[in-house]
Protein backbone atom coordinates (compact mmCIF):
# COMPACT_ATOMS: atom_id res chain seq x y z
CA UNK A 1 0.00 0.00 0.00
CA UNK A 2 1.35 3.36 -0.99
CA UNK A 3 1.35 5.79 1.90
CA UNK A 4 1.77 8.81 -0.32
CA UNK A 5 -1.64 8.61 -1.92
CA UNK A 6 -3.12 5.40 -0.57
CA UNK A 7 -2.94 3.54 -3.88
CA UNK A 8 -2.90 -0.21 -3.66
CA UNK A 9 -0.43 -0.81 -6.47
CA UNK A 10 3.23 -0.32 -7.15
CA UNK A 11 4.91 2.61 -8.81
CA UNK A 12 4.78 5.19 -6.08
CA UNK A 13 7.59 6.06 -3.81
CA UNK A 14 7.02 5.49 -0.14
CA UNK A 15 8.65 8.79 0.53
CA UNK A 16 7.07 10.82 3.24
CA UNK A 17 5.40 8.73 5.87
CA UNK A 18 3.82 11.80 7.36
CA UNK A 19 4.28 15.37 6.23
CA UNK A 20 7.37 16.62 8.00
CA UNK A 21 8.12 13.34 9.75
CA UNK A 22 11.41 11.53 9.30
CA UNK A 23 11.42 7.85 8.36
CA UNK A 24 11.52 5.86 11.57
CA UNK A 25 12.56 2.33 12.28
CA UNK A 26 10.17 -0.25 13.68
CA UNK A 27 11.12 -3.49 15.42
CA UNK A 28 14.76 -3.19 14.45
CA UNK A 29 13.94 -2.94 10.75
CA UNK A 30 14.82 0.16 8.81
CA UNK A 31 11.94 1.73 6.95
CA UNK A 32 12.86 1.60 3.32
CA UNK A 33 11.72 4.67 1.48
CA UNK A 34 12.75 3.50 -1.93
CA UNK A 35 9.97 1.23 -3.14
CA UNK A 36 7.17 -1.16 -2.24
CA UNK A 37 9.68 -3.93 -1.64
CA UNK A 38 8.89 -7.18 0.19
CA UNK A 39 10.95 -5.75 3.07
CA UNK A 40 8.24 -3.18 3.54
CA UNK A 41 5.61 -5.85 3.69
CA UNK A 42 7.71 -7.76 6.22
CA UNK A 43 8.07 -4.56 8.13
CA UNK A 44 4.35 -4.14 8.23
CA UNK A 45 3.86 -7.73 9.33
CA UNK A 46 6.46 -7.27 12.04
CA UNK A 47 4.86 -4.00 12.95
CA UNK A 48 1.45 -5.56 13.17
CA UNK A 49 2.83 -8.42 15.30
CA UNK A 50 4.41 -5.84 17.51
CA UNK A 51 1.10 -4.07 17.80
CA UNK A 52 -0.64 -7.31 18.66
CA UNK A 53 1.96 -8.06 21.32
CA UNK A 54 1.69 -4.51 22.53
CA UNK A 55 -2.04 -4.72 22.70
CA UNK A 56 -1.85 -8.01 24.65
CA UNK A 57 0.54 -6.34 27.04
CA UNK A 58 -1.86 -3.47 27.47
CA UNK A 59 -4.71 -5.85 28.13
CA UNK A 60 -2.69 -7.63 30.79
CA UNK A 61 -1.59 -4.32 32.17
CA UNK A 62 -5.06 -2.99 32.45
CA UNK A 63 -6.31 -6.17 34.08
CA UNK A 64 -3.74 -5.61 36.80
CA UNK A 65 -5.18 -2.25 37.60
CA UNK A 66 -7.91 -2.53 40.14
CA UNK A 67 -9.30 0.93 39.64
CA UNK A 68 -9.89 0.63 35.95
CA UNK A 69 -13.34 0.74 34.41
CA UNK A 70 -14.31 0.53 30.76
CA UNK A 71 -16.64 2.95 29.11
CA UNK A 72 -18.15 2.75 25.65
CA UNK A 73 -19.25 6.10 24.28
CA UNK A 74 -21.60 6.35 21.29
CA UNK A 75 -20.37 8.93 18.82
CA UNK A 76 -22.44 8.13 15.70
CA UNK A 77 -21.00 11.04 13.80
CA UNK A 78 -19.71 11.43 10.27
CA UNK A 79 -15.92 11.36 10.20
CA UNK A 80 -15.92 14.43 7.95
CA UNK A 81 -18.49 16.14 10.17
CA UNK A 82 -16.24 19.15 10.83
CA UNK A 83 -15.52 19.68 7.12
CA UNK A 84 -19.19 19.21 6.22
CA UNK A 85 -20.33 21.75 8.80
CA UNK A 86 -17.76 24.28 7.61
CA UNK A 87 -18.84 23.62 4.03
CA UNK A 88 -22.42 24.41 5.00
CA UNK A 89 -21.25 27.69 6.50
CA UNK A 90 -19.51 28.55 3.23
CA UNK A 91 -22.67 27.57 1.35
CA UNK A 92 -24.80 29.80 3.57
CA UNK A 93 -22.47 32.72 2.89
CA UNK A 94 -22.63 32.17 -0.87
CA UNK A 95 -26.40 31.79 -0.76
CA UNK A 96 -26.90 34.98 1.25
CA UNK A 97 -24.88 36.99 -1.27
CA UNK A 98 -26.46 35.24 -4.27
CA UNK A 99 -23.05 33.97 -5.36
CA UNK A 100 -22.65 31.03 -7.73
CA UNK A 101 -19.76 28.98 -6.34
CA UNK A 102 -18.28 26.38 -8.68
CA UNK A 103 -15.85 23.67 -7.57
CA UNK A 104 -13.81 22.70 -10.62
CA UNK A 105 -12.20 19.27 -10.39
CA UNK A 106 -10.20 17.17 -12.85
CA UNK A 107 -6.96 15.34 -13.40
CA UNK A 108 -3.89 17.54 -13.80
CA UNK A 109 -3.59 19.01 -17.28
CA UNK A 110 -7.16 18.70 -18.49
CA UNK A 111 -7.41 22.47 -18.90
CA UNK A 112 -9.15 23.93 -15.84
CA UNK A 113 -6.93 27.01 -15.75
CA UNK A 114 -7.12 27.51 -19.52
CA UNK A 115 -10.93 27.38 -19.42
CA UNK A 116 -10.86 29.96 -16.63
CA UNK A 117 -8.45 32.22 -18.51
CA UNK A 118 -10.65 32.14 -21.58
CA UNK A 119 -13.78 32.71 -19.47
CA UNK A 120 -12.24 35.77 -17.81
CA UNK A 121 -11.07 37.17 -21.15
CA UNK A 122 -14.51 36.70 -22.74
CA UNK A 123 -16.84 37.48 -19.82
CA UNK A 124 -14.67 39.26 -17.23
CA UNK A 125 -16.29 42.61 -17.95
CA UNK A 126 -19.83 41.28 -17.95
CA UNK A 127 -19.74 39.17 -14.80
CA UNK A 128 -17.79 39.56 -11.58
CA UNK A 129 -15.47 36.60 -11.07
CA UNK A 130 -13.50 35.70 -7.93
CA UNK A 131 -11.07 32.81 -8.16
CA UNK A 132 -9.58 30.40 -5.63
CA UNK A 133 -6.64 28.43 -7.02
CA UNK A 134 -5.68 25.18 -5.33
CA UNK A 135 -2.30 23.59 -6.07
CA UNK A 136 0.23 21.67 -4.05
CA UNK A 137 2.99 24.16 -4.82
CA UNK A 138 3.66 27.50 -6.57
CA UNK A 139 1.39 30.40 -7.42
CA UNK A 140 1.81 29.99 -11.19
CA UNK A 141 -1.91 29.44 -11.80
CA UNK A 142 -2.86 32.44 -9.67
CA UNK A 143 -0.42 34.56 -11.67
CA UNK A 144 -2.03 33.40 -14.93
CA UNK A 145 -5.48 34.29 -13.60
CA UNK A 146 -4.34 37.60 -12.08
CA UNK A 147 -2.99 38.60 -15.48
CA UNK A 148 -6.60 38.43 -16.69
CA UNK A 149 -7.59 40.95 -14.03
CA UNK A 150 -9.72 38.83 -11.69
CA UNK A 151 -9.14 38.79 -7.92
CA UNK A 152 -7.52 35.47 -7.07
CA UNK A 153 -6.22 33.69 -3.96
CA UNK A 154 -3.77 30.83 -4.30
CA UNK A 155 -4.03 28.03 -1.75
CA UNK A 156 -1.00 25.77 -1.60
CA UNK A 157 -1.86 22.50 0.05
CA UNK A 158 1.77 21.38 0.42
CA UNK A 159 1.60 17.59 0.56
CA UNK A 160 -2.22 17.68 0.63
CA UNK A 161 -4.02 16.34 -2.42
CA UNK A 162 -7.30 18.25 -2.15
CA UNK A 163 -8.90 21.45 -0.87
CA UNK A 164 -10.95 21.38 2.31
CA UNK A 165 -13.81 23.65 3.40
CA UNK A 166 -11.56 25.42 5.93
CA UNK A 167 -9.07 26.43 3.21
CA UNK A 168 -11.88 27.81 1.05
CA UNK A 169 -13.27 29.65 4.09
CA UNK A 170 -9.90 31.36 4.63
CA UNK A 171 -9.53 32.17 0.93
CA UNK A 172 -13.04 33.64 0.73
CA UNK A 173 -12.34 35.88 3.72
CA UNK A 174 -9.43 37.34 1.78
CA UNK A 175 -11.24 37.53 -1.54
CA UNK A 176 -14.36 39.31 -0.24
CA UNK A 177 -16.51 38.38 -3.24
CA UNK A 178 -19.28 40.83 -4.12
CA UNK A 179 -22.99 40.07 -4.35
CA UNK A 180 -24.25 38.26 -7.47
CA UNK A 181 -20.71 37.28 -8.42
CA UNK A 182 -19.27 33.95 -9.57
CA UNK A 183 -16.69 32.26 -7.33
CA UNK A 184 -14.68 29.58 -9.09
CA UNK A 185 -12.67 27.25 -6.90
CA UNK A 186 -10.08 25.43 -8.97
CA UNK A 187 -9.35 22.33 -6.95
CA UNK A 188 -6.03 20.46 -6.86
CA UNK A 189 -5.59 18.42 -10.06
CA UNK A 190 -6.57 15.01 -8.76
CA UNK A 191 -9.50 12.85 -9.78
CA UNK A 192 -9.69 10.93 -6.50
CA UNK A 193 -9.39 12.78 -3.19
CA UNK A 194 -11.24 16.07 -3.88
CA UNK A 195 -14.46 14.11 -4.46
CA UNK A 196 -14.79 13.44 -0.73
CA UNK A 197 -14.56 17.02 0.46
CA UNK A 198 -17.55 19.31 0.21
CA UNK A 199 -16.36 22.91 -0.03
CA UNK A 200 -19.78 24.53 0.13
CA UNK A 201 -20.01 24.91 -3.64
CA UNK A 202 -23.29 25.42 -5.50
CA UNK A 203 -22.23 23.04 -8.26
CA UNK A 204 -19.33 20.69 -8.85
CA UNK A 205 -17.88 20.76 -12.36
CA UNK A 206 -15.67 17.90 -13.52
CA UNK A 207 -13.42 18.61 -16.51
CA UNK A 208 -12.14 15.84 -18.76
CA UNK A 209 -10.08 16.43 -21.88
CA UNK A 210 -10.22 14.21 -24.93
CA UNK A 211 -6.53 13.41 -24.57
CA UNK A 212 -7.59 11.25 -21.61
CA UNK A 213 -9.42 7.94 -21.88
CA UNK A 214 -13.17 7.59 -22.47
CA UNK A 215 -13.38 5.16 -19.56
CA UNK A 216 -12.23 7.65 -16.90
CA UNK A 217 -15.73 7.86 -15.39
CA UNK A 218 -15.61 4.13 -14.71
CA UNK A 219 -12.06 4.24 -13.37
CA UNK A 220 -12.69 7.25 -11.14
CA UNK A 221 -16.44 6.96 -10.47
CA UNK A 222 -16.58 9.00 -7.25
CA UNK A 223 -15.70 12.27 -8.97
CA UNK A 224 -18.27 11.80 -11.74
CA UNK A 225 -20.86 10.58 -9.25
CA UNK A 226 -20.60 13.75 -7.14
CA UNK A 227 -20.47 16.29 -10.00
CA UNK A 228 -23.40 18.02 -11.70
CA UNK A 229 -21.67 19.20 -14.88
CA UNK A 230 -19.03 17.49 -17.02
CA UNK A 231 -16.98 19.69 -19.34
CA UNK A 232 -15.37 17.83 -22.22
CA UNK A 233 -12.38 20.01 -23.14
CA UNK A 234 -9.94 20.17 -26.08
CA UNK A 235 -12.52 19.20 -28.71
CA UNK A 236 -10.42 21.10 -31.28
CA UNK A 237 -8.19 18.00 -31.21
CA UNK A 238 -11.00 15.59 -32.14
CA UNK A 239 -9.86 15.20 -35.80
CA UNK A 240 -6.44 14.02 -34.64
CA UNK A 241 -7.41 11.59 -31.90
CA UNK A 242 -9.32 8.36 -31.56
CA UNK A 243 -11.68 9.57 -28.91
CA UNK A 244 -15.30 8.47 -28.71
CA UNK A 245 -17.25 11.31 -27.08
CA UNK A 246 -20.47 9.30 -27.01
CA UNK A 247 -18.75 6.41 -25.22
CA UNK A 248 -17.48 8.83 -22.58
CA UNK A 249 -20.99 10.17 -22.05
CA UNK A 250 -22.45 6.67 -21.82
CA UNK A 251 -19.90 5.68 -19.19
CA UNK A 252 -20.40 8.90 -17.23
CA UNK A 253 -24.19 8.51 -17.28
CA UNK A 254 -23.85 4.99 -15.91
CA UNK A 255 -22.10 6.45 -12.88
CA UNK A 256 -24.35 9.51 -12.65
CA UNK A 257 -27.58 9.52 -14.71
CA UNK A 258 -28.20 13.20 -13.84
CA UNK A 259 -24.89 14.54 -15.21
CA UNK A 260 -25.00 17.38 -17.78
CA UNK A 261 -22.34 17.76 -20.52
CA UNK A 262 -20.75 20.67 -22.35
CA UNK A 263 -18.24 20.03 -25.14
CA UNK A 264 -15.81 22.89 -25.67
CA UNK A 265 -12.31 24.00 -26.52
CA UNK A 266 -10.66 26.68 -24.43
CA UNK A 267 -8.11 27.13 -27.23
CA UNK A 268 -10.43 27.61 -30.23
CA UNK A 269 -13.34 28.99 -28.21
CA UNK A 270 -15.80 26.48 -29.68
CA UNK A 271 -18.60 25.62 -27.24
CA UNK A 272 -17.57 28.30 -24.73
CA UNK A 273 -20.89 30.11 -25.16
CA UNK A 274 -22.71 27.05 -23.87
CA UNK A 275 -20.54 27.20 -20.74
CA UNK A 276 -21.29 30.88 -20.23
CA UNK A 277 -24.99 30.22 -20.69
CA UNK A 278 -24.78 27.44 -18.12
CA UNK A 279 -23.15 29.80 -15.57
CA UNK A 280 -25.84 32.42 -16.23
CA UNK A 281 -28.52 29.78 -15.70
CA UNK A 282 -27.04 28.97 -12.28
CA UNK A 283 -27.24 32.66 -11.34
CA UNK A 284 -30.95 32.80 -11.97
CA UNK A 285 -31.90 29.31 -10.84
CA UNK A 286 -32.04 28.27 -7.23
CA UNK A 287 -28.62 26.73 -7.50
CA UNK A 288 -28.20 25.10 -4.14
CA UNK A 289 -28.62 21.46 -4.87
CA UNK A 290 -27.28 20.04 -1.62
CA UNK B 1 -3.35 10.81 0.88
CA UNK B 2 -6.86 11.74 1.99
CA UNK B 3 -6.76 8.83 4.44
CA UNK B 4 -4.47 10.98 6.57
CA UNK B 5 -7.03 13.81 6.55
CA UNK B 6 -9.64 11.25 7.55
CA UNK B 7 -7.57 10.13 10.55
CA UNK B 8 -6.94 13.76 11.50
CA UNK B 9 -10.70 14.35 11.54
CA UNK B 10 -11.16 11.28 13.73
CA UNK B 11 -8.50 12.53 16.15
CA UNK B 12 -10.19 15.96 16.36
CA UNK B 13 -13.62 14.48 17.07
CA UNK B 14 -12.43 11.92 19.63
CA UNK B 15 -10.16 14.37 21.47
CA UNK B 16 -13.03 16.86 21.74
CA UNK B 17 -15.32 14.13 23.05
CA UNK B 18 -12.82 12.84 25.62
CA UNK B 19 -11.88 16.32 26.80
CA UNK B 20 -15.55 17.17 27.23
CA UNK B 21 -16.04 14.14 29.47
CA UNK B 22 -13.44 15.49 31.87
CA UNK B 23 -11.41 13.19 34.13
CA UNK B 24 -8.57 11.05 32.95
CA UNK B 25 -9.32 8.53 30.21
CA UNK B 26 -7.24 6.44 27.92
CA UNK B 27 -8.78 5.72 24.49
CA UNK B 28 -8.64 1.96 24.03
CA UNK B 29 -10.45 1.62 20.73
CA UNK B 30 -12.22 3.61 18.05
CA UNK B 31 -14.94 1.79 16.10
CA UNK B 32 -15.51 3.11 12.58
CA UNK B 33 -18.17 2.30 10.01
CA UNK B 34 -16.87 2.62 6.47
CA UNK B 35 -18.94 1.81 3.41
CA UNK B 36 -17.41 0.18 0.35
CA UNK B 37 -18.51 3.20 -1.74
CA UNK B 38 -17.13 5.78 0.69
CA UNK B 39 -13.90 6.21 -1.25
CA UNK B 40 -11.64 5.24 1.63
CA UNK B 41 -8.93 2.62 1.30
CA UNK B 42 -9.26 0.85 4.67
CA UNK B 43 -5.87 -0.87 4.31
CA UNK B 44 -4.26 2.52 3.87
CA UNK B 45 -6.14 3.84 6.91
CA UNK B 46 -4.96 0.95 9.09
CA UNK B 47 -1.40 1.35 7.85
CA UNK B 48 -1.29 5.07 8.63
CA UNK B 49 -3.16 4.81 11.93
CA UNK B 50 -0.35 4.01 14.42
CA UNK B 51 1.88 6.80 13.14
CA UNK B 52 -0.91 9.35 12.73
CA UNK B 53 -2.29 9.00 16.27
CA UNK B 54 1.10 9.29 17.96
CA UNK B 55 1.28 11.96 20.63
CA UNK B 56 -2.48 12.40 20.64
CA UNK B 57 -5.10 11.14 23.09
CA UNK B 58 -5.58 8.22 20.69
CA UNK B 59 -1.99 7.05 20.99
CA UNK B 60 -2.11 3.26 21.36
CA UNK B 61 -5.82 3.04 20.62
CA UNK B 62 -6.98 0.25 18.36
CA UNK B 63 -8.75 1.14 15.11
CA UNK B 64 -11.66 -1.24 14.48
CA UNK B 65 -13.32 -0.94 11.09
CA UNK B 66 -16.80 -2.24 10.32
CA UNK B 67 -17.20 -2.51 6.55
CA UNK B 68 -20.68 -1.65 5.25
CA UNK B 69 -21.47 -3.28 1.90
CA UNK B 70 -23.16 -1.28 -0.87
CA UNK B 71 -26.86 -1.77 -1.57
CA UNK B 72 -29.25 0.08 -3.85
CA UNK B 73 -32.87 0.18 -4.95
CA UNK B 74 -33.73 0.61 -8.63
CA UNK B 75 -35.73 3.80 -9.27
CA UNK B 76 -37.38 2.26 -12.33
CA UNK B 77 -38.52 -1.17 -11.13
CA UNK B 78 -37.98 -1.06 -7.37
CA UNK B 79 -35.64 -4.05 -7.20
CA UNK B 80 -33.27 -4.03 -4.25
CA UNK B 81 -29.77 -5.35 -4.90
CA UNK B 82 -26.21 -5.29 -3.64
CA UNK B 83 -23.69 -3.20 -5.57
CA UNK B 84 -19.94 -2.81 -5.75
CA UNK B 85 -19.59 0.15 -8.14
CA UNK B 86 -21.69 3.23 -8.85
CA UNK B 87 -22.05 2.06 -12.44
CA UNK B 88 -23.58 -1.30 -11.50
CA UNK B 89 -26.97 -1.52 -13.24
CA UNK B 90 -30.16 -2.95 -11.76
CA UNK B 91 -29.90 -6.74 -12.19
CA UNK B 92 -33.60 -6.91 -13.09
CA UNK B 93 -34.14 -4.13 -15.68
CA UNK B 94 -30.51 -2.97 -16.34
CA UNK B 95 -31.40 0.64 -15.43
CA UNK B 96 -28.70 2.94 -14.06
CA UNK B 97 -31.24 5.10 -12.25
CA UNK B 98 -30.52 3.65 -8.85
CA UNK B 99 -30.79 4.95 -5.31
CA UNK B 100 -27.84 4.00 -3.13
CA UNK B 101 -29.11 2.80 0.25
CA UNK B 102 -25.95 1.76 2.07
CA UNK B 103 -22.22 1.76 1.42
CA UNK B 104 -21.51 5.50 1.61
CA UNK B 105 -21.09 5.47 5.41
CA UNK B 106 -18.03 7.18 6.83
CA UNK B 107 -18.75 7.29 10.52
CA UNK B 108 -17.25 7.11 13.96
CA UNK B 109 -19.60 4.71 15.69
CA UNK B 110 -18.26 4.35 19.22
CA UNK B 111 -15.13 4.90 21.25
CA UNK B 112 -13.97 2.72 24.12
CA UNK B 113 -12.48 4.56 27.04
CA UNK B 114 -10.69 3.30 30.12
CA UNK B 115 -10.63 5.39 33.26
CA UNK B 116 -7.09 6.10 34.36
CA UNK B 117 -6.31 6.26 38.07
CA UNK B 118 -4.59 9.57 38.68
CA UNK B 119 -1.42 7.92 40.09
CA UNK B 120 -0.82 5.62 37.14
CA UNK B 121 0.76 7.44 34.21
CA UNK B 122 -0.46 6.59 30.73
CA UNK B 123 1.60 3.83 29.16
CA UNK B 124 3.42 4.98 26.09
CA UNK B 125 2.69 2.50 23.35
CA UNK B 126 3.77 1.78 19.81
Amino acid sequence: MCATCGCAGDGHQLKAFLPGARPRSFAGLKLSNSDHSPANSELRTANSELRTANSELRTANSELRTANSKLVVDIERDILDKNNRLAERNRGYFEAKNIVALNMVSSPGSGKTSILERTLADKGREMAFFIVEGDQQTSRDAERIAAGGAPVVQVNTGKGCHLEAEMVHQAIRQLQPTENSVVVIENVGNLVCPSMFDLGESKRVVVISITEGEDKPLKYPDMFHTSQLCIINKIDLLPYLKFDVEALKTFALQVNPGLEFIELSATSGEGMNQWYAWIKKQQTASHFSK
Amino acid sequence: MHELSIIQSIIDTVETEVTRKGGSYRVEAVVLQIGTLAGVETGSLEFLWPAAVQNTLLDGAECQIEIVPGTAVCSDCGTGFSMINYFDPCPNCRSHLINVQTGEELKIKTIELCAQPADVPATATN
